[in-house]
Order: C-alpha cells, then sequence, then structure tokens
C-alpha cells in the first residue's frame, strides 16, 4: 500500500508547504518592519474586496492560468520547460502581428485567430528546444532557459526596429485598431445602475482560460495521447515496450506546452494593453512553475493556485502602493512557494509519512 | 578600429568576463560534483547586494565582500538541503533562489536605504579599486606592449586577478588533489565514492559551498568594482551566460576562461557599439545580445562537438546495493 | 571447473571464525528483509549464500558492508565485536565488496578508480605511484592482469569486475563479499573469476559468494548457508550436500521442476529467423546472424548466460529496438527499422511480449491497474471512443481478468507498484496472453515470482501453445528452460550455438553450449 492516503498527498502537502511559504512570508514582513496582519488584510481587500480587485485578481490569474498549464503539461511528460516566459514574449508577437496586419472585422473573428497565432508562435518557440531534447538529447531545462534570452533580443528587435510607429519613441507596436478590442468584464457585467469591474483588465480571455483547464484535464486523463504523455512521463523504458514514441511524445507534449503559454498573449497584449509592449509577460511564465508545482499538475490545482497567485500580484500591488512594502514582496512568496512545494517537498512529505506510518502501526 | 580602441574594448573585456568567471568556475565546482546550479544568478545577486549594503554602511569594501559571500553562501547552503539532504529536483531549487534573491534584495534595500531598491552610491574605502601594476605607467610609452601592459594587464581590482588566479588553482585542484579526484568521481558515480568509504553528502556540500564563495565574489565584483552600489536584477542574466560559458567550455576550467573572455567580449561589443556594420552588413545589438545564448544552444545541440555533462547531474544519491 | 574443496581446513585448533553475525534483522517498512540472522564464516574458505531471488541475501552483505544499519544483533570480525555503521568502518575491518552493478566511475582509469577513496594524501601523483607499484604486485600475486590506464568504459565487464577485485585487495581486505558475480559473466570469464578466487582463498583470504546458482555453489565453495524469506535455513558442509538438498531448502519444499504438459504437435512455422543482425548504441555486435523458427503449437526456449544477446533478440522482436537481417510473421515480413518498427507495428501483428523487466517496461508502477491493462494496446479500439480512451470499459476489462489470473488483491484502483511480484507479473500475463496473440514473446517469466504464481505463470503458457499458439521463451534460469520448452535453443555470444530437444540432452550439455563450446565438439 501507499504509505500515504491520497487526500494528503494530494491537499494536505500542498497546504503545509503553504502554510510554511506563508509564515515565512510573514517574517519577512516583521522583518521589514512591517504588520503582516495588517498587511494581509490590505491585501484582501484590495484584491477582493471590490469587483475592481477582482477585475485585477482575475487578470492576473487568467495568465497564470495558461502559464501554469503549460508547465503542467509538459510535466506530465517529464520535461521541465522553463521556457514559458519567451514562449508567452513570442506568443505576444503572433497576437499583434494577427491583430495589426489584419483587418477584422469583429471582435469573435479576431480573437479566434489571434488565438491561433499566438498558440502557433509560442508552439513554434518551444519546437526548438524539443527537437533537440529528442534528437540531440540537449537538456530542455538550459535550452528553454536560453531560448527566454534569445525571446527577448527577438521581442527587442522587432519592437524597436520593425513594429514601432514611424516617429514613436516607446519601444511598442502601434494601437490594436478597435474592432479587436476584447469585451471586458466591464463591458461584459455592468448594469446600467452598476458598474462592476470598472477599469479592470479582466476580460473574455478569462473564460478561454478556464476552457482550457477543461480541455487540458480532458487531453491529459481522458484521451489516448494523455495516457502516452503520461506514460512517458513515468517510463520512457516503458514507453518503449509499449510502442510510443518518445520523439513524438516529447514534440507534442511541448507544442502544446508552449501553444498555452503563448496563448496568455491574448489575455495581456490583446485584452489588456492592445499593443505590444517590451516587458508584456511580467514573468508570469515564470509563475507558471510555481502554479504547475502547487497545483501538483493537475488542472483544477492550477486553477486554484492561478487564483491564488493572481491574488497575491494584486495584493501585492496594493501594498505597494499604501505601504512601504516593495512590488518584489510576491516575488519571495512565491519563490518560498516553488521551494516548499517543489525543491523542498521531501522536507514535508517524509516526516508526514513517518506520521501516518506510525498511525496505521498503531491501528494494525 | 584604431589600436587603442581595441585594446580599450578588450580591456572592458576583461572587466565585464570576471563577474562570469567567477560565477563560471562556481558552477563548475557545483556540477563537477552532480549538483546542477541554475540558481548562479540568485547568489550572485544577492551577494551584489550585500556586499555593496555592508560597504555602505561600513565604508569597508572588504567587509563588503565578506558579507557578499556569506550571503552566497547561505543560499548555497538553502540549494544543498533541497538537492543533497532532501533529494529535492536541483533545477527548481535553483529557480526558486533565483526569484528568493531577485525579490529578497529589493525588499530589503527598500527597508535599510529607502531607495526604491538600490543602495547608496559607493565611494572611496567601499569600493574596490584600480591595482596599477609596477612600472605601468614607466612602460606605457612603448608601442604596442606598452599599451597592453599598462591599459590591458594593469589597472583592475584586485578581484579581476583573483578571478584568472582562480582558474589554474581550479584546474589544479581538480586534476591534481585527491579532493579533485573525489569530486570529479561523486559527480560521475556517486555510489563508487560511496562504496571507496568517502561521503558524498559531504563531498556534494563542499562542492556547494566552494561554488556559492565564488558566487560570493562574483557579486561582490559587480557591485563593488564594476559598478559602485546595488541596482535592483543588477546581475542581468550574468548568471545565466555563465552557466552558457560552463557549458560551452564542457566543464573544464581553461575553457571556462576563454568562454567566459568571448562573452565578455560579445558584451563589451554591444556596450560599445549600437549596431556593427560589417561592409553592408549591419548586425543589430540584439544579435550580439542573444550570441552567448544562441551559441550555448548550438553546443548542446552537439554540432560543435558534444557537450556531455556529469554523468550523475542532477539526480540525487540514493543508496541502492 | 575444479572444485577444490578441503573440509579439513575447518578443523585445525578451531580458529575464530572471519565473520560472524548473531541475530541480525532488518526490516523495510512492513517487510522484514532479514529475521534473526547467525552465520560462522571461517577464515580461509569460500562461504556460499545461496537463496532465490529477495531471499534477504542482499540485504544481509549490504548490513555487512554498512550501507543498512540492522534493527538488531551483533557483528564479530575475527572475534572482536565491530560496529559497522558505514562503508569506511567495513574497509576498516578488511571488509571489501564487489557489487553486483560494479561501482566504478565510467571514465576514470583503472587506477584512479583504485585509488579512489584510499589515496594517501592530498596530492594525488604520489598516490597514483605508489598505487601503480602495488597494482603490479598484486597482479603478480594473484594473476589479476589488468592495464592500469585503461579507461573502465573501453574494457570489458570481466576486466571491470577484477578491477573491483582490485580495490578491494589494495584497501588490504582480508574478506571479500561478492554479490551475483556471474550474472554478467560469460562462463569462460566465470571459469577464471573462480580461478582467481581459489587462488585467493589459498593465500588466505576468505570469500563469501553470493548467488541463486545451484551449480556455483557446488563447484567453487567450501560451506554454504541457505536463505529463503529472510531466513537462514540451514548452513552445510558443500561437500555433504547435494543440489536437489539445497534447492529443497532455498524453496521450503520439493520443488516441481517439471509441468504437466503434453508432447507438442508443433504446426506451420509462424516465426521465421533469417540472418538477424544487431549493433547495439555503443557499435557493439550484439547479435551476430541468428537462424530460428517457431512453430505453432510449441515453446521453442532459448537459454544463455544473460547478457549473450537474448534480450536483444526479445527487443527487436517486440518492435524495441531495430536490427538488419529477415523476420517472417505468418510468412509476411516484419519491418526492421524505421516506421512499422515499434511495439504498435508489433501488437497489431498479432504479436504479444511479456518483457523481462516488469518493473521497468512491462508495467507504469505509478498507473492504476486498470491503466495497466491496457498498456500496449491503449489504441484499440475496444478501449477507445474515438480519441478518447474508454475508462469504464476498460475498468470491467481488468475486473475480468483479475478474477480468471486470481490476481490479488482484486482492486483496479490500486497502483501497479502496490502488487506483489507475482501479481505484478500475472496482470502483464494476463494482458498478454489474453489478446490471444500468434506469437507470445515471453522474456524471465518467473524472475523474482512466488511459487505459487510460477506454477500458474508456466500453466498459462502451456495452455496458449496448446491453443496452437508459438512461443519464444528467453530465461536465464535452466531449469525453467528445460521444465517449459519443446525444443531448446542455446546463445551465446550473440549466436545460436546449437539446437535441442529436452528429452535428448541434459544440464551438462546445455552448459556446455551455454560455455560457447559449439555442438559438434560438445
Amino acid at each position: 500500500m501507499d504509505v500515504m492516503p491520497r487526500w494528503a498527498d494530494v491537499v494536505l502537502i500542498p497546504l503545509i508547504s503553504l502554510a510554511l511559504a506563508a509564515i515565512l512570508s510573514a517574517l519577512v514582513i516583521v522583518g521589514i518592519g512591517e504588520d503582516p496582519v495588517a498587511a494581509v488584510s490590505l491585501m484582501v481587500k484590495g484584491a477582493l474586496g471590490s469587483t475592481y480587485g477582482w477585475g485585477y485578481t482575475l487578470y492576473y490569474a487568467t495568465n497564470f492560468m495558461f502559464t501554469g498549464l503549460a508547465v503542467s503539461v509538459a510535466f506530465h511528460a517529464k520535461l521541465f520547460n522553463i521556457g514559458g516566459e519567451g514562449q508567452a514574449m513570442l506568443g505576444g508577437l503572433g497576437v499583434a502581428i494577427a491583430c495589426l496586419y489584419v483587418p477584422w472585422p469583429h471582435w469573435t473573428l479576431a480573437l479566434i485567430f489571434a488565438s491561433l497565432a499566438a498558440a502557433l508562435f509560442g508552439a513554434a518557440w518551444a519546437a526548438i528546444p524539443a527537437y533537440l531534447q529528442a534528437r540531440r538529447g540537449s537538456h530542455i531545462v538550459i535550452t528553454t532557459i536560453m531560448f527566454n534570452f534569445i525571446a527577448a533580443a527577438v521581442l527587442n528587435y522587432m519592437l524597436v526596429v520593425v513594429l514601432r510607429p514611424k516617429g514613436a519613441m516607446d519601444p511598442a507596436s502601434a494601437r490594436f485598431p478597435e474592432a479587436v478590442h476584447l469585451p471586458s468584464f466591464q463591458e461584459m457585467f455592468s448594469t446600467a445602475d452598476t458598474a462592476l469591474f470598472r477599469g479592470a483588465p479582466a476580460n473574455i480571455t478569462f473564460f478561454v482560460a478556464l476552457a482550457a483547464c477543461v480541455v487540458v484535464w480532458l487531453l491529459i486523463w481522458r484521451t489516448r495521447l494523455g495516457y502516452e504523455i503520461r506514460a512517458y512521463g513515468h517510463s520512457e523504458t516503458g514507453a518503449r515496450y509499449a510502442g510510443i514514441s518518445p520523439f513524438r511524445i516529447t514534440m507534442i507534449a511541448m507544442l502544446i506546452s508552449g501553444a498555452l503559454a503563448g496563448l496568455m498573449a491574448i489575455n495581456n497584449v490583446m485584452g489588456e494593453a492592445e499593443r505590444l509592449v517590451l516587458n508584456a509577460t511580467e514573468g508570469a511564465g515564470f509563475i507558471g512553475i510555481a502554479v504547475a508545482l502547487m497545483g501538483r499538475s493537475h488542472p483544477f490545482g492550477v486553477f486554484l493556485a492561478a487564483i491564488l497567485f493572481g491574488f497575491l500580484y494584486q495584493g501585492g500591488a496594493e501594498l505597494a502602493l499604501w505601504t512601504d512594502i516593495p512590488r518584489e514582496l510576491i516575488v519571495v512568496i512565491q519563490a518560498l512557494v516553488i521551494l516548499f512545494t517543489g525543491a523542498l517537498d521531501n522536507m514535508v512529505r517524509m516526516p508526514l509519512e513517518r506520521l501516518f506510518l506510525r498511525l496505521r502501526g498503531g491501528n494494525g | 578600429m584604431d589600436f587603442l580602441t581595441i585594446i580599450q574594448i578588450l580591456d572592458s573585456t576583461v572587466r565585464l568576463g570576471t563577474p562570469l568567471l567567477l560565477a563560471c568556475l562556481a558552477g563548475l565546482f557545483s556540477e563537477r560534483a552532480g549538483i546542477f546550479d541554475i540558481g548562479l544568478e540568485g547568489k550572485m545577486l544577492a551577494a551584489a547586494f550585500f556586499s555593496a549594503a555592508v560597504a555602505a554602511v561600513s565604508g569597508s569594501v572588504w567587509l563588503g565582500l565578506a558579507a557578499g559571500i556569506a550571503a552566497s553562501l547561505a543560499l548555497a547552503a538553502l540549494h544543498g538541503l533541497a538537492s543533497i539532504t532532501f533529494r529535492g529536483n536541483q533545477l527548481i531549487s535553483g529557480v526558486a533562489i533565483n526569484f528568493l534573491a531577485a525579490g529578497l534584495t529589493v525588499l530589503i534595500a527598500q527597508d535599510w536605504f529607502g531607495q526604491g531598491g538600490r543602495t547608496p552610491s559607493l565611494v572611496g574605502g567601499a569600493r574596490f579599486e584600480p591595482i596599477t601594476l609596477p612600472f605601468a605607467d614607466h612602460v606605457a610609452a612603448v608601442p604596442i606592449l606598452g599599451p597592453i601592459y599598462s591599459e590591458l594587464l594593469s589597472g583592475h581590482s584586485i578581484l579581476v586577478y583573483l578571478a584568472f588566479l582562480a582558474v589554474p588553482a581550479t584546474w589544479w585542484m581538480l586534476y591534481r588533489t585527491r579532493f579533485g579526484l573525489r569530486l570529479r568521481a561523486v559527480g560521475e558515480n556517486p555510489a563508487a565514492v560511496d562504496t571507496a568509504g568517502v561521503s558524498v553528502v559531504g563531498l556534494r556540500y563542499a562542492a556547494v559551498a566552494i561554488c556559492g564563495v565564488l558566487c560570493g565574489i562574483a557579486g561582490a565584483y559587480l557591485a563593488t568594482g564594476l559598478q559602485a552600489g546595488f541596482v535592483k536584477d543588477m546581475t542581468a542574466g550574468r548568471g545565466f551566460i555563465a552557466l552558457a560559458a560552463l557549458i560551452f567550455a564542457k566543464w573544464r576550467p581553461w575553457h571556462a576562461m576563454w568562454a567566459c573572455l568571448l562573452f565578455g567580449f560579445l558584451q563589451a561589443i554591444a556596450l560599445r557599439y549600437q549596431n556593427i556594420d560589417l561592409g553592408g552588413l549591419v548586425i543589430p545589438v540584439q544579435v550580439m545580445d542573444a550570441l552567448p545564448y544562441i551559441l550555448t544552444v548550438v553546443i548542446l545541440a552537439g554540432f560543435v562537438g558534444k557537450a556531455i555533462p556529469p554523468r550523475a547531474g542532477g539526480e540525487p544519491y540514493v543508496k541502492e546495493r | 571447473m575444479a572444485a577444490h574443496r578441503e573440509p579439513g581446513r575447518q578443523d585445525t585448533a578451531a580458529p575464530a571464525p572471519a565473520i560472524e553475525l548473531r541475530g541480525i534483522s532488518k526490516a523495510f517498512g512492513p517487510v522484514q528483509a532479514n529475521k534473526d540472522i547467525s552465520i560462522r564464516v571461517m577464515p580461509g574458505t569460500i562461504h556460499g549464500i545461496i537463496g532465490e531471488n529477495g531471499a534477504g541475501k542482499s540485504t544481509l552483505m549490504s548490513i555487512l558492508y554498512g550501507f543498512y544499519k540492522a534493527d538488531k544483533g551483533e557483528i564479530f570480525i575475527s572475534g572482536k565485536q565491530t560496529q559497522i555503521p558505514d562503508s569506511q568502518a567495513a574497509i576498516a575491518a578488511g571488509i571489501g565488496m564487489v557489487f553486483q552493478h560494479f561501482k566504478l566511475v565510467q571514465n576514470f582509469t583503472v587506477l584512479e578508480n583504485i585509488v579512489l577513496g584510499a589515496e594517501d594524501g592530498v596530492m594525488l601523483t604520489p598516490s597514483l605511484a605508489k598505487a601503480r607499484k602495488v597494482l603490479v604486485e598484486l597482479e603478480q600475486e594473484y594473476g589479476l592482469n589488468v592495464d592500469p590506464d585503461a579507461r573502465i568504459e573501453d574494457i570489458g565487464v570481466g576486466k571491470q569486475q577484477r578491477v573491483e577485485i582490485l580495490k578491494a585487495l589494495y584497501r588490504q581486505a582480508e574478506i571479500l563479499i561478492l554479490d551475483e558475480p556471474t550474472g554478467v559473466l560469460t562462463p569462460a570469464e566465470a571459469d577464471q573469476l573462480f580461478r582467481i578466487l581459489h587462488r585467493l582463498r589459498d593465500e588466505g583470504k576468505t570469500i563469501i559468494l553470493i548467488t541463486h546458482k545451484l551449480r556455483e555453489i557446488m563447484n567453487a565453495t567450501d560451506t554454504v548457508s541457505v536463505m529463503r524469506r529472510g531466513e537462514m535455513t540451514a548452513t552445510v558442509s558443500t561437500s555433504e550436500t547435494s543440489p536437489e538438498q539445497l534447492a529443497e531448502l532455498m524453496v521450503g519444499r520439493k520443488v516441481l521442476l517439471r509441468v504437466d504438459k503434453a508432447p507438442a504437435e508443433p504446426g506451420a512455422p509462424i516465426l521465421e529467423i533469417e540472418k538477424l543482425g544487431v549493433v547495439d548504441e555503443k557499435g557493439v555486435e550484439r547479435l551476430k546472424g541468428i537462424d530460428l523458427t517457431v512453430r505453432a503449437g510449441e515453446i521453442l526456449g532459448i537459454a544463455g548466460v544473460a547478457g549473450n544477446g537474448q534480450s536483444e533478440l526479445l527487443e527487436v522482436l517486440g518492435g524495441m529496438r531495430e536490427a538488419r537481417g529477415n523476420i517472417r510473421l505468418n510468412g509476411a515480413p516484419l519491418s526492421l527499422s524505421g516506421r512499422g518498427c515499434d511495439g504498435q507495428a508489433r501488437r497489431q501483428r498479432h504479436i504479444a511480449h511479456v518483457p523481462e523487466d516488469r518493473q521497468r517496461e512491462g508495467l507504469i508502477m505509478d498507473f492504476h491497474a486498470w491503466e495497466n491493462v491496457a498498456f500496449g494496446y491503449h489504441r484499440d479500439d475496444i478501449y477507445c471512443n474515438g480519441v478518447f480512451t474508454d475508462n469504464a470499459t476498460l475498468r470491467r476489462d481488468t475486473e475480468a481478468k483479475m478474477k480468471r489470473f486470481d490476481v490479488r488483491p482484486p482492486d483496479p484502483w490500486l497502483a501497479a507498484k502496490n502488487f506483489s511480484g507475482g501479481n505484478q507479473q500475472k496482470i502483464v500475463v494476463a494482458r498478454e496472453i489474453e489478446r490471444n496473440p500468434d506469437l507470445l514473446l515471453v522474456g524471465q517469466p518467473t524472475r523474482g515470482v512466488d511459487i505459487g504464481a510460477i506454477e500458474f505463470i508456466h500453466k498459462q503458457i502451456v495452455a496458449l501453445r496448446d491453443q496452437g499458439k508459438a512461443i519464444l521463451l528467453v530465461s536465464v534460469e535452466l531449469e525453467e528452460i528445460c521444465a517449459l520448452s519443446d525444443r531448446i535453443a542455446v546463445m551465446f555470444d550473440g549466436q545460436i550455438m546449437g539446437e535441442r530437444l529436452p528429452g535428448e540432452t541434459d544440464e551438462k550439455e546445455l552448459g556446455l553450449l551455454m560455455a560457447g563450446v559449439s555442438g559438434e565438439a560438445a
């Protein structure tokens, strides 16, 4: 039998890890001379206390769902895709090209094709590391890191040299035409008397992200391809025995992963900025790692973890606005979550396993 | 391009190559012992901040250096705890350490100095001053060799000379001492080391600690030698370029030096020129920025001689019969 | 192989045992690997420890070498009670160990491997110089010649094993433990090894030989201890026992080495192999032009020492490895490279495969039993609705299979890793046999499987044969080959040394063939 019941593995361990991260974060806040209780209440109020706050929280969560799913799909094939950031940058480029150079008659069409472009660009950016891993054994972690930097250079070049409108100073593309404007939550949910989500960037992409969660769940747990991805992730020799091609699975898993990371761009580039700027991704690609680890690579877990990080992001911004606590606090929290749910997993797990072993011994 | 320009570019190559070299050798020790380290960046960043902060407060750059090394060592210990003691994923641990450093440095900088995540500018004894080598002024007038000696070789801070001395020292340690033999063995096959009666955990912690010290020096050089103070994210990917150089050098000390000088040279060129005009073909500065990474991918792909990492790299050691 | 047995040695003035263990117990979680084990090994003898896989032999030796800490019990070395908390202590106590899987650094030289951990000082050069001198002496004393400057990755396994022995001797080991040393050796290399061991014994070293092969025990040891399910069941003088008695002690009851089966009625050829050649990733030729035929309704057994190409043969047939030559199944050719050469294509041609290593190949250990029942057949129409998997059907199918094959516990939701070895193998066998294949490939069907499950699995294989299917059986257990096969082919060094009928041969002749002595000479 397994040492621990399933619920302990799926729920208890992430919760303990999260608690450890929270305690340490509180200590950090105390360490810089601030009051953690006040900070948390400010974060809750700022991120969840109004539809405006929710509008930001869900906007960030949308980004993190995409990048979290991207990391998760690769994880299932035992591939560590650190390249979500670069893939999301390239996704943004795809969205910008689709929105700027095609006169879309309506946002729905634009959304569909911009999504395709984002996914295509993201997948293409993941394709080279995937191919090098599958065919030449180049470590995908290193190549995807390198591709993040290369992506930054590509984006920089495109914005400075190609996409920047004549006479503009900013390294940014022109503003997208009005026709491709995506409905924001404000436009979707406000009634004539009450304005909801006013000024918040959450938009229809949130529902695309929810759909992506469902699709990824179906893919991983309900399809033959998902079965093969998981089988390959658990045992490469087993996959060879069963006639599952390692090359094919590595390529497909990474292409899906890259496409999901790229899809993030319809939220931040098309939905929010409505033009392509240099630092559009704001590190969301990396937060995907924390989200996937915390969500145990399961789409529902990713959904919850993305909301949590959305809350942290928005709450952190509020903190930076009203107190002396810089926004980097959330980077620390993010680091601690990755540390405890990822690298120090055994530190939480081993004592817990001993505890369960003792409990079972006591019963038996 | 005249001779003096070349000397100046090479001079900044040495300056920019120094932090890369220190970090690269740091990674070499760690990875040769079988511990992958993508947290070089974070360790350097933490060291950069604490060295600058302590130097600013105390006025002593040496105290700053010590603080930088201590900060880097603390993060190295965390990496060791995660990847050696708790047998966690070394890559994930490295990612966490990078973010931890990125966040904490700004947080603490803001708390201590309130200047938006930077330290005050360092002056006087709070910085590593250039050292003028003997007779540098006298021979400056000698054609060719004079400027090479007085401009290129002389006039760097002590950490630069330390970094380049670390190359033969590393080579010697790796290939001529008992420690080096064991270190290389533990990165290739920890079981062989274990059954030979040598502690795998001890060796790996030692390697990670050396890595911490070297990253600490690299960070301190950035903030107190190359520049005069800490600014947010000042490592700017140097930890990853060092990692790239390490792969480029196939985990060998002398090759690491050449790789770091090459990447330092690329940075020096990119700093000096926006776009390079090669007889009609204009190379945009972004290509120079991306070149170290592109070269690394090419090397990793095995098109120019395959880079094979230490065999036990990345795998936690579990005793097996 | 000469048998130097000198039982008289042990009687002289009763010296203190080189090793004495008293009441050693060790548990891994709920599994009791060693139960109250006591043993005395006299100096200057070769002491065999025999037992089935999983009997606890290796655990016991790992305790002696400081790899594991015993829960209970005492260790005495040459009469002195000794604590062995780690390998360092074991080495200091004069114990050297040659593991089943060698512990060598592949890209180091022989000399560097020998010196590692036993250096004389901080500097390497003098250590290496001294080791070079000692090595020459050791070579002359025991006939253990290897090139000190050769890299490990460039020398064969036989030589690598010598390096392991030299490592122990360099550390002045008086007691040498060898764990299943012949598993990867050719018979000739094994003979050489035993000659070396005898010489070491004659020079006064004490040797513990762990094996599950009766022949080695009978030929090489002075004394033998038998282990069964974590317990030491007997220690006897080798000259006063017989293979039959040892076998009985090993398994706890009279072994049924015969399988009840009717004579085979071979039909048309199902599998025809011509000039099959395989070169592995390192450029080593693993199969050197194999010709074989398996007919409907017969079991062809492939005998041989592990590592003589049997695994590669199975992998080629199972679509896991590319090869040259010709293979026809039911008269139509099989692809041996590129597209059409993978496990999926083979299954479509009705080839089923019970792989040699069920934990690394045949099962995904973290998958539920019901997911494993589709493994390899997961693209089959019966398990799918379009691109989706039909999990409900799969679970029903799993329950039925578990019932028919008596898998315990019959819980489709249990992960494969939580079944015992025998029940894991039953899941694999059920999956493969119930596909009603034309050809069944079976590799080491009963490795790490308890006796009850062995009989059941053997019966299933015979039943499939009786339905007129072709079966290719690979096993390193000669007894299993003899009991199951209708025809036996012996492999050595990537070649078929000869074919025999079980009724017309004996273990001696087969053993010679396995040792590479060709059919005509035998």
